[in-house]
């Protein structure tokens, strides 16, 4: 694998193919965890160890055993088998090791399993037959794509609170109106490629 | 009956999943820019919401509760599957132009919090008609954004074509902005509505 490779297919997972704005992939803990930006920082750094270690381990199960035992249609069952358990597992290590971060993250925690983002990024590991490196690259840098996604959001939706908006789009709708603001501007990346 | 009747326009309007209790947001956004591949997410999401209230339902006093979650997940993993294979095999065009949305289905909030909070407290039959009653809601609420993005953005209805020839389709309106914006405008006014109403009724 080349640099440029590398480059080009972080560019593509950060910007031009932003999970939240692009893809719309892992919109639930977006939309709820964005209020203030120390969490969505957590939250974002939480997926991306969850989605880098998720698609490494699926990446392994997938070609050694469901491959070779001819077992491909289990893909689904066996994938969210596996991001629940690694959920559980970061959920023991931050209760043990970062308190503070385990509290603020609360019921969104849990929820990574229901992440849409965490699974796609492990279909769309196979459906895009990536290799082992070029899987846990992808992964890892869609979750940057998606921490930037939600620290910009967050950003944003803070100042939201001083703002002035007509009463029925208080709370989701006017976030929504946001994100659509936000992607908008994603949507300057599309096209984007470098060699 | 009476119950039932209630609990279906439950599912519909007032408890609507999408418009009131705002969860499923990534297929309804995803999936939303034909009508066709709405009412295709909605009915599949609807069958697995069904299938998977009923046997929850009936393992409800045999699953334990500290591993109710993962084995809730199993349960759904295992009709998605079947969902993703039969679509496969009697409506290629639909599973093609899903796509990866259709194996998603098992971590739509929509499925797993109705496991949670109903068909691991209610019978066999409740849970049937609840899992009917959110399937349908969620699949309206689906049709209602993807009718609304289709004519905007597409000018065209089910793939039927409105406005004739010289209308100049908001293409934005398909795409990701476009989704984020006509479901933020949806949820505003179906607030409005639904205080109206019970403004009304009280």
């Amino acid at each position: 694998m080349t640099f440029a490779s590398i480059l080009s297919l972080s560019l593509a997972a950060i910007l031009v193919q932003n999970f939240i704005f692009v893809k719309f992939l892992g919109i639930c803990p977006f939309l709820g965890v964005s209020k203030k930006t120390d969490t969505a920082v957590g939250m974002g750094l939480a997926v991306i160890f969850v989605m880098t270690v998720a698609s490494s381990v699926t990446y392994i199960v997938n070609e050694f055993v469901l491959v070779k035992l001819d077992l491909m249609y289990m893909q689904t069952v066996v994938f969210i088998l596996i991001i629940a358990s690694l959920v559980q597992f970061v959920e023991l290590f931050l209760m043990k090791m970062i308190p503070s971060l385990y509290k603020a993250l609360g019921i969104y925690l849990p929820l990574i399993t229901t992440n849409c983002a965490v699974l796609g990024v492990a279909l769309l590991n196979v459906t895009n037959q990536y290799n082992f490196i070029e899987s846990v690259l992808y992964a890892c840098m869609s979750g940057v794509g998606f921490t930037i996604a939600i620290i910009l959001f967050s950003s944003v939706r803070e100042h939201l609170e001083y703002a002035n908006y007509p009463k029925a789009f208080e709370g989701f709708p006017i976030a929504l109106i946001t994100a659509s603001l936000l992607s908008i501007a994603f949507m300057g990346f599309q096209g984007l490629s470098i060699f | 009956m009476k119950k039932t009747i209630n609990q279906i326009i439950d599912g519909l309007f007032t408890n609507n999943p999408v418009l009131v209790q705002l969860i499923g947001m990534c297929p309804t956004l995803a999936t939303s820019t034909s009508l066709s591949n709405a009412i295709g997410m909605g009915l599949a999401a609807a069958f697995v919401l069904i299938c998977s209230n009923i046997v929850i339902s009936l393992l409800r006093k045999l699953i334990p509760s500290k591993v109710r979650i993962a084995c809730y997940i199993v349960v759904i993993a295992g009709f998605v599957t079947v969902l993703d294979l039969l679509m496969q095999a009697y409506l290629p065009d639909l599973s093609v132009s899903l796509g990866m949305y259709i194996p998603l289905i098992v971590v739509n909030c929509i499925i797993l919090a109705r496991a949670e909070a109903f068909a691991s407290k209610n019978g066999v039959f409740r849970s049937m008609i609840d899992g009917l009653a959110m399937g349908l809601g969620f699949t309206f609420a689906l049709c209602l954004l993807a009718s609304m993005r289709e004519i905007i953005g597409a000018g065209t209805i089910y793939g039927i074509p409105l406005f004739g020839a010289n209308y100049q389709p908001v293409t934005m309106i398909v795409q990701a902005p476009g989704g984020f914006l006509c479901l933020g405008i949806l949820i505003a006014a179906f607030q409005v509505v639904i205080k109206k109403v019970k403004g009304r009724k009280s």
